[in-house]
């Protein structure tokens, strides 16, 4: 079920579908989850989760060899009236409760920050205002723990902004009440040199909505693990993606969904552009839908545009169903080039290269930017692309 | 007046690891206003001299000149040959995923014109062009050559004829795969353009169906790499009645097939 599937760019994936007595998303793991880095023996390269990660590259987060300096990552929130912001320690009990690591640099993130930052948006507020978290890399290294907690009903919109160089390990928690509604966006658009390894834990309430948008341009290695679980029946989880692989760049996205309550929604879709040697991007979307989960409706979908010779993709589904009674399960992944022949049909009708290869980009992501629902972050994005786009010509 | 000169023009194609020669000295003048139709049996070359004179990279240009009002269409780009006035419309055009009919074309426009057209009189241009092409306007919301029809991909081609408005047309196998209705249709559209006195057209058919609809003035019979005879009308008449026996008898075609390479 988790078979090899690397493939050159250009090709397709198609994923698997498996019908399971018992889960595999979790026994193919190289040990059970756990807060304590204790727990995960050092990775040498081969296991399922590290297969594709150039562990090299990691600068020692992998290991136990990278400890943090004092200069790391400087982490300022703004947030709208109403909005608790708090630092607390490492025995504040908000701490862990969304998810608990499943690899060992997550787990050494959690072993190793001193201070955690929870946001609290109480019950039934809804802010008009999004929160903003930045955190600026200022050359060091960092771990780090971040809670957000929405009580039940309060409604919000958070931006979690990476900039600057940094090797950074860091877990991020969202707590949703029930009948809450969090869309939260982790932008990554860090220096060319920066690490980032993260594990992102979404625990939904009964009836609440997350939308997370997690959008990669930068950084010399991005490796974040998307995990969702719902607490009570009638969740919903949309999570969206959106990254642009440059040379030398690794960026991977593992994602998970543990449809472990009746009648909940889960729709993932992730895509890509990569252009340059090097340039390698990774997407895995494991969704897991247990016997308990009767009525799950669940989509995943994966698209890539290479754009140029030297980018690699390695795109990966895996379906797991352990009952039969739903409302719908479906994955897809694909990956184009964009070729030769596109670009001379473009130019002989006078399009310059630079103007058609912007065009075919533009709207390759153009839907997905649209589902993201907030102007300014899309006004952003594109002016990103372009400016990559620029930069390559 | 536009002029269209080309100058025995020789042409090579990279294949198997070896260097094929298609065209073969290929002597050709095609003046605004003018309709040339290159007849020839399959292989012949009649597609690699279209794509030739777009531009497409997979031709090396052995010898030859062509020129366009004086300029050398060869040393420029091609999307630099587009803005000089050279239109292909292609056997197989290309899917673009994610690009819009209606995007793509304003692009294509501006980029022709050198402006961006004024938003409103272009709406009104392109739904009226859709419409004399029978093209339905939800059409233009979808993706450039995705999942089109044989004959919508063709109907798409003329509909850019008609907006780009070149000083010179090639259309490559126009009529290929379309039934009498589209063929009709599409070929109206050719006409449209060519009433406009404004348009040099190079018709390239394998078949005669297309000239009862399009009257050229001028007829090459192309073999081998090479035209080998030029006529008037009259000379598809004989064409239609006798075929390509007598142009091609003494051995196989060099070049066979080359154009099913492209697309």
């Amino acid at each position: 079920m988790a078979e090899a599937q690397n493939l050159p760019a250009g090709s397709t994936t198609a994923g698997s579908i498996a019908v399971a007595a018992e889960s595999t998303v979790a026994t193919r793991m190289s040990a059970p989850p756990s807060f304590d880095v204790a727990d995960f023996p050092v990775p040498h390269g081969r296991e399922e989760e590290w297969r594709f990660t150039p562990l090299e590259r990691l600068r020692g987060l992998h290991d136990g060899t990278a400890v943090a300096t004092g200069d790391g990552v400087r982490v300022e929130v703004e947030a709208p009236e109403g909005v608790t912001v708090e630092t607390v320690g490492r025995d504040d009990e908000r701490l862990g409760k969304a998810g608990t690591p499943v690899d060992r640099i997550a787990a050494q993130a959690y072993s190793a920050f001193e201070k955690a930052s929870v946001v609290t948006v109480p019950k039934e507020t809804v802010l008009t205002e999004p929160v903003r978290i930045s955190v600026h890399g200022q050359g060091g290294t960092a771990f780090g723990h971040q809670v957000i907690e929405l009580g039940a009903f309060a409604e919000a919109v958070v931006v979690i902004d990476h900039t600057g160089d940094a090797v950074l390990a860091a877990n991020v928690d969202y707590l949703l009440g029930d009948g809450a509604k969090l869309t939260v966006v982790s932008i990554q658009d860090w220096d060319d040199s920066a690490v980032h390894v993260g594990q992102h834990n979404a625990l939904i309430g009964r009836d609440a909505h997350f939308k997370s948008v997690v959008v990669t341009f930068g950084g010399d290695l991005v490796r974040l693990h998307p995990r969702v679980t719902y607490a009570a029946t009638g969740g919903e989880a949309e999570l969206f993606g959106l990254y642009f692989t440059e040379q030398g760049q690794h960026q991977e996205h593992r994602l998970f969904v543990d449809h472990n309550a009746p009648h909940c929604k889960s729709n993932v879709a992730y895509k890509g552009a990569l252009q340059g040697d090097g340039a390698h991007a990774v997407w895995i979307g494991d969704v897991l839908i247990r016997a308990a989960a009767e009525g799950t409706d669940t989509y995943e979908m994966n698209r890539n545009l290479v754009l140029t010779d030297g980018a690699r993709v390695d795109s990966v589904p895996n379906l797991e169903i352990e009952t039969g009674e739903i409302a719908g399960a479906g994955h897809a992944s694909a990956t184009g080039r964009f070729d030769d022949e596109q670009l001379f049909y473009l130019m002989a009708r006078g399009i310059p290269e630079i103007e058609a290869r912007r065009l075919v980009v533009r709207g390759f992501f153009a839907e997905l930017v649209q589902q993201i629902g907030l102007p300014d972050v899309e006004e952003r994005l594109i002016t990103k692309i372009e400016a990559e786009l620029e930069a390559s010509l | 007046m536009a002029t269209l000169e080309i100058r025995d023009l020789h042409v090579s194609v990279e294949a198997d690891n070896a260097t094929k020669e298609i065209l073969k000295g290929v002597d050709l003048t095609v003046k605004q206003g003018e309709t040339h139709a290159i007849m020839g049996p399959n292989g012949s070359g009649k597609s690699t001299l279209a794509y030739s004179l777009a531009g497409h990279p997979k031709y090396t240009i052995t010898s030859g000149t062509v020129t366009l009002d004086g300029e050398d269409v060869l040393a420029m780009s091609v999307d630099e040959r587009a803005r000089a006035g050279l239109f292909l419309a292609m056997q197989y055009p290309v899917e673009v995923p994610g690009v819009s009919v209606s995007n793509f074309l304003r692009t294509s426009a501006t980029a022709i014109r050198g402006e961006a057209p004024k938003l409103r009189t272009w709406v009104k241009e392109v739904k009226e062009a859709m419409e004399r092409l029978n093209m339905d306007p939800s059409f233009a919301e979808r993706n450039v050559n995705e999942g089109f029809s044989g004959g919508e991909k063709k109907r798409h081609e003329i509909l850019q004829l008609e907006l780009l408005k070149p000083k010179i047309a090639i259309l490559d196998e126009t009529d290929s795969g379309l039934d009498v209705d589209a063929l009709r249709i599409v070929s109206e559209g050719v006409n449209r353009v060519r009433e406009s006195g404004e348009v040099g057209t190079m018709l390239i058919t394998h078949y005669t169906r297309i000239l009862r609809y399009i009257k050229p003035d001028h007829v090459h019979v192309f073999s081998a790499g090479r035209i080998v005879e030029s006529g008037g009308p009259e000379l598809a008449d004989k064409l239609e009645n006798e075929g390509y026996e007598s142009y091609t008898k003494g051995g196989p075609v060099s070049g066979a097939n080359s154009e099913e390479d492209v697309a």
